[in-house]
């Protein structure tokens, strides 16, 4: 059963199209990566899928209802997103920053409680850094803000994820810790829909993947999906190239 | 997590006591100085009792202090609220055009001989459109630094409602009109009455209970609009009422005080270097040390000089450093 799902979607802004006759599904429990090149409308589907943008055709389903059934708050419940790892604009604790995930919880003329308090703290402590919480989110890496705003993610308490890059900009180490929590995250049974720029990182943690380009779905499946023929072909790159850089890949 | 709020409350305790200090000083400086004891004296013994020190402290310099605190305050939490649901450290209710918006507003309304509450009125609805201006000036230029485009989209609406200003000026009447106009637009107290204060106050608290009801919500907007949005908020109708929250509060304040800038700017940073970016922390903060400043400008506006100096003259002297300072750092990760 799929707890997100796209059918003959079509995205885009009012003047342009970015994509269109997309087919997708996130099963309960599953992976999902999205691979694609720059400018093949990676960030457009994720907006579309979390109801920001409209869809100029199609539709979109969380939880087998209609996007357009839910209120913010109730979806927000649901349907978790994690953005790139950001600066920040004013100098919130960390803390505050995970509290943000608890406002679909909240009554709305309330500020978080003790409880809430309690479940941001919980969820940084489940990503291994509990010890981040009274420092200030502008002043801590790009990979603990990362992993901060994976806790804000988890402090929604929704079932499904969206993560947009979630390795981009982080340095070794850090790429690692994050592909760790997504897949003790699938192990605790959420839905995770993630993009990346690499490949192996895709063959890592995925059930599945799908190839995005120029605005279209061109394959979804197994990993095995990922030979070097289709990632050469998606990304306009020789095949020759990319089996010797990703010698993991299966052989078509 | 509860001693993250009692530090909160301390830092407020603390940061009280020089604004009592100042609304102190503001019952006892003047053209008719008291001591501290005998200004407390004179408010304790109530208005009713006959004698000079009475009359100084109650019909004089507690309506002009009221309205001075409420002014201060409302400048502050406006501007604290544009900074943050514009994710731009850099405006305020001057910079984003509001004030030449509601200046124009209540110079029209001057103009044509209008009550005080049609000033108001006019005043608000010359600062929604010119804030309504530059939010969609600004939305429809991309591809570039959206922090700079908002302040020079406030500046250039703000130059047009000033050369509005200007027309008006021209076409007063130079005897009447024009030097209320004129003085009003520098900015000051010292033509507040009881009765004014009794018309802003209450659109002022109108402006407030938005802010203080929704103050956990104001943070989300901080963040991008994407995230806010799957966070839950309802974007769009959040920041329109915050806006329009802003907006009253700031013209209300303009119809009674003219244009005193700066301050919307200025204590907003000052007091989140205090007690730190959270709405629900800031908000108090800001109107503490709004309504404080504020009081202690006017005290210096009216006891420094033989003349009563304009108030808008004073703010700007401390206003448009600090602007420039934040300017000059607003590179680095803001505070």
């Amino acid at each position: 059963m799929s707890v997100l799902e796209a059918r003959g979607l079509a995205m885009g802004y009012r003047q342009r199209a970015v994509g269109a006759d997309i087919d997708l599904a996130l099963g309960a429990g599953e992976v999902l990566c999205l691979l694609g090149p720059n400018g093949g409308g990676k960030t457009t589907l994720f907006r579309t899928l979390l109801g920001i943008l409209p869809p100029l055709a199609g539709t979109v389903r969380v939880a087998d209802r209609a996007l357009a059934d839910w209120s913010r708050q109730a979806l927000a419940t649901r349907l978790a997103y994690v953005p790139q790892s950001h600066a920040g604009l004013f100098a919130f604790s960390v803390e505050d920053v995970v509290l943000m995930g608890r406002t679909a919880r909240l009554a709305r003329f309330s500020t978080p409680s003790a409880h809430d308090r309690g479940v941001a703290r919980a969820c940084l402590a489940r990503l291994g850094v509990g010890h981040l919480a009274e420092r200030v989110y502008t002043e801590i890496s790009g990979g603990e803000r990362q992993l901060a705003l994976i806790a804000r993610a988890l402090a929604q308490e929704a079932r499904i994820l969206i993560l947009d890059e979630p390795t981009a900009s982080l340095d070794f180490g850090n790429q690692l810790r994050v592909l760790k929590e997504i897949d003790a995250l699938r192990r605790q049974g959420l839905s995770i829909l993630m993009s990346t720029h690499q490949p192996e990182h895709a063959l890592r943690v995925a059930d599945r993947i799908a190839l995005l380009k120029a605005g279209r779905i061109v394959g979804q499946g197994p990993r095995a999906l990922a030979t070097a023929d289709a990632l050469a072909d998606l990304y306009g790159a020789d095949p020759a190239d990319v089996a010797r850089s990703l010698p993991q890949l299966a052989t078509a | 997590m509860i001693l993250a709020g009692h530090r909160t409350a301390l830092r407020l305790a603390v940061l009280s006591a020089p604004v009592f200090a100042a609304l102190l000083a503001a019952f006892a400086f003047g053209p008719y100085p008291l001591s501290p004891a005998e200004a407390l004296a004179a408010l304790w013994a109530g208005p009713s009792a006959v004698n000079d020190a009475a009359t100084v402290v109650w019909q004089l310099r507690l309506p002009r202090i009221g309205a001075g605190f409420l002014v201060g305050a409302a400048l502050a939490a406006a501007g604290a609220a544009y900074q943050g649901m514009f994710r731009n450290p850099l405006v305020s209710p001057d910079i984003l055009g509001v004030s030449a918006g509601a200046g124009l507003g209540a110079a029209l309304a001057i103009y044509f001989g209008l009550p005080l509450a049609a000033v108001q009125a006019i005043a608000f609805v010359g600062g929604l459109l010119a804030v309504a201006a530059v939010v969609f000036v600004a939305g429809r230029v991309r591809r570039h630094d959206p922090v700079l485009v908002l302040v020079l989209a406030g500046v250039a609406v703000g130059t047009l409602f000033s050369a509005g200003i200007s027309l008006v000026k021209v076409l007063a009447d130079p005897s009447v009109q024009l030097p209320s106009i004129t003085f009003w637009l520098l900015g000051g107290l010292n033509a507040v009455a009881p009765a004014d204060l009794w018309l802003a106050a209450p659109l002022i608290g109108a402006g407030l209970l938005p802010m203080l009801l929704l103050r956990w919500r104001v943070n989300l907007l901080s963040l991008s609009d994407e995230e806010a949005a799957a966070l839950g908020v309802n974007v769009a109708r959040l920041r329109g009422v915050l806006i329009v929250s802003a907006t009253l509060m700031t013209a209300a304040a303009v119809s009674i005080a003219g244009i005193v800038g700066w301050i919307g700017l200025v204590v907003p940073h000052a007091a989140r270097l205090l007690v730190g970016p959270e709405f629900s922390r800031l908000l108090p903060a800001a109107l503490l040390l709004g309504g404080g400043f504020l009081v202690a400008a006017d005290t210096l506006a009216r006891s420094a000089a033989a003349i009563e100096l304009p108030l808008g003259i004073l703010t700007a002297l401390v206003g448009a450093p600090v602007f420039l300072w934040l300017l000059a750092r607003s590179g680095r990760s803001g505070t």
